[in-house]
């Protein structure tokens, strides 16, 4: 291999296609030849199908949310700047703070069902010595289930009569039938209660593998200090978790701040915008407007949410980068 | 380059099913032979507390993982050949007014779930064909081509991990119902609008990079040196030795088009086109409870089935699936 038969540095792609109009430089045609028999366009030909997509659905998209979250956008005409309006008006609505109580409230409890459990049942998955992967499919069984179909299953659940499936084992110990998605105090718990069971699966699945990370000399090592079983988990299992820990609990936090099947499908929002969450909230802007679409509104507001989740983002990415992710 | 070994390839392996399957067999003897080290050592599982207690875990474990993971399953797979009143009045009841067989017939033909499970079929094939495309034409010309502009694109890849999916939607929308292709044409109601934002996974090209970034390098440099061009290495070389990869972005790829809601909906407002997921919540109101349970039934059959063929590829993948919410 020669030092010609590589490319010419810095071609920008989508350039080379045309030779160069003016004959002053006559060494580019030369160049492009050997361009091309040095592989360049052959990797352009595998590139191809990468950058349309990218381009038309991921980058210009992108920059497209940033622009029209200034501008006013209706499908007819052309679209006009009116600087931050868009961002005034999605402030002012008195919506908003309910959206954002409920997507926190969503996300705490969220935490508060759904991060210690995946973390107790692994433990104690691990620690079982026979069919562990008898076990691990029944815990991953509910992720397989189609997202829709759990929520519309987990509404007849959730059926409020005295004969309702949940109402009925209340019954056995004696608790007087729930409302569950009728009354604004216990629909939340109820979606939380059924995307909690819809998920548990897959962090079970992570933090069983990570638990096999753990090097077994740190609990020789406990045992010869005499530590018990408590101390053992308490001592080297947790910390030696915590980079894994600190991952889930980031990644759980971006997934709830985006939550939309649930509160769309379980009950639109309601009783009384008890479930209105920020992307129910853009939807609504954008897709159920009696007006058209407010295009700018929800552009506005989803900008502003993806703000603060690109830093958790960039926070996890870090963190990946510096533990691993085992 | 980075010499440690990506966590993919470890994840992943150059292994088949058959010999995971043969893998795990021995682990299970070894298992029961002597035990791997975990929290509680031999010597604790000699104490007869730690016994009974072991005793308990295990009971609590086998009994919460089939009451939570299989019981909606098998109550959804009951109650899609129970009358609707025997559903509504006994929910836990087995079958106290007998088998209505003819739920499922009546959801298959009356409610047309033929067509919409026909049409969940195409866009899984299709956005797994395109994804499979962009994801191995980038991965090969990014880790085994490397044209210099190679670092730029791949960064320009990984900044849209980490932009949430809720920043497209309307700008996409919008690109959907005005492409910028010549004409007046929309790609609404066609499946291509699915399909090619699907194809735009910065997480499929992030995977398959990196484990064809592990393939050896002597191979490729044998298969020059034999005269093998760009796009033999690719066919001949490259992939057959990265099945395990692609059956993991595989399995990801036509789960994710099997769960999709938000997006068919948006960009597949006539019901003839529409998949399972969409249709579903649609045909709510106007079917009977028991013939709606039924179609839930056979919506979740495929998924599940799946699941039950494809353990392995399944549960080491959502190891790598925590990072795909990002």
């Amino acid at each position: 291999m020669t030092l010609t038969a590589k490319p010419p540095p810095a071609a920008p792609p989508g350039d080379e296609q045309a030779p160069p109009a003016s004959s002053g430089r006559r060494s580019r045609p030369r160049n492009l030849r050997t361009w091309v028999r040095g592989g360049g366009l052959s990797t352009l030909v595998f590139l191809t199908p990468m950058l349309f997509v990218f381009t038309i659905f991921s980058w210009s998209p992108i920059v497209q949310s940033v622009v029209m979250s200034l501008q006013e956008t209706n499908l007819l005409d052309p679209p006009t700047w009116v600087g931050l309006d868009n961002f005034v008006r999605v402030l002012n609505d008195p919506l908003l703070g309910t959206a954002i109580v409920n997507t926190l409230y969503f996300a705490a409890l969220a935490l508060l069902f759904g991060f210690p459990l995946p973390i107790i049942v692994a433990v104690l998955m691990s620690e079982v010595r026979r069919a562990k992967g008898f076990y691990s499919a029944l815990a991953y069984l509910p992720v397989v289930v189609p997202p829709v179909v759990a929520v519309l299953l987990w509404k007849v659940f959730y059926d409020a009569s005295p004969t309702g499936l949940f109402n009925t084992i209340l019954g056995w110990v004696g608790i007087p039938p729930q409302p569950w998605l009728q009354s604004s105090a216990t629909a939340m718990p109820s979606l939380v209660l059924e995307a909690t069971w819809a998920a548990a699966g897959g962090a079970i699945i992570i933090y069983l593998a990570a638990l096999l990370s753990v090097p077994p000399e740190l609990y020789d090592a406990a045992e010869v200090d005499g530590a018990s079983i408590w101390n053992k988990i308490w001592h080297v299992t947790l910390p030696q978790l915590r980079g894994i820990l600190f991952i889930m609990l980031i990644l759980q936090v971006i997934a709830t701040a985006q939550v939309f099947l649930e509160p769309f499908l379980f009950t639109g929002g309601g009783p009384n915008n008890a479930t209105v969450t920020i992307l129910l909230l853009i939807y609504r802007y954008a897709f159920q407007n009696s007006l058209g679409g407010d295009y700018g509104e929800a552009t506005a507001l989803s900008v502003m949410l993806a703000v603060v989740l690109a830093l958790l983002s960039w926070l996890y990415f870090k963190l990946t980068e510096r533990w691993g992710t085992s | 380059m980075t010499t440690t070994r990506p966590p993919v390839a470890e994840a992943v392996g150059a292994r088949g099913i058959r010999s995971t399957i043969a893998r795990r067999r021995a682990d299970r003897r070894r298992d029961d032979q002597q035990g791997d080290r975990g929290i509680v050592s031999d010597h604790d599982r000699k104490g007869r507390g730690v016994r009974l207690g072991m005793r308990g875990v295990h009971l609590a474990l086998f009994v919460g993982l089939v009451v939570a993971g299989l019981g909606p399953l098998l109550w959804l797979a009951k109650s899609a050949v129970t009358p609707t009143q025997d559903t509504l009045r006994h929910p836990l009841a087995v079958w106290p007014n007998g088998i209505d067989w003819a739920n499922i017939p009546a959801a298959w033909n009356d409610v047309h779930i033929d067509l919409f499970f026909w049409n969940t079929v195409v866009i899984a094939a299709g956005s797994w064909l395109f994804q499979l495309l962009v994801a191995t034409t980038a991965g090969y010309a990014l880790s085994v081509l490397r044209p210099r502009y190679g670092p730029i694109l791949n960064g320009a890849v990984l900044a849209t991990l980490f932009i949430p999916a809720v920043v497209l939607l309307v700008p996409l929308y919008l690109t959907i119902v005005n492409p910028p292709l010549p004409g007046d044409v929309s790609l609404l109601n066609n499946y291509l609008a699915v399909w090619l934002p699907a194809a735009a996974n910065a997480f499929n090209i992030l995977l398959v990079k990196r484990f064809f970034d592990a393939l050896p390098r002597e191979v490729f440099e044998a298969a020059r040196t034999d005269g093998a061009g760009p796009f033999r290495l690719f066919w001949s070389i490259v992939l057959p030795m990265s099945k395990p990869i692609l059956g993991v972005v595989s399995v990801f790829a036509i789960i994710a088009a099997w769960k999709d809601f938000l997006w068919p909906m948006l960009v597949l407002p006539d019901p003839a086109v529409q998949p399972l997921s969409v249709r579903l919540p649609a045909v709510q109101q106007s079917i009977e409870l028991d013939v709606f349970l039924a179609a839930l039934a056979i919506s979740t059959l495929i998924p599940v089935a799946l699941f039950l063929v494809f353990q392995g590829v399944f549960l080491r993948s959502a190891g790598l699936g925590g990072a795909v919410k990002g």
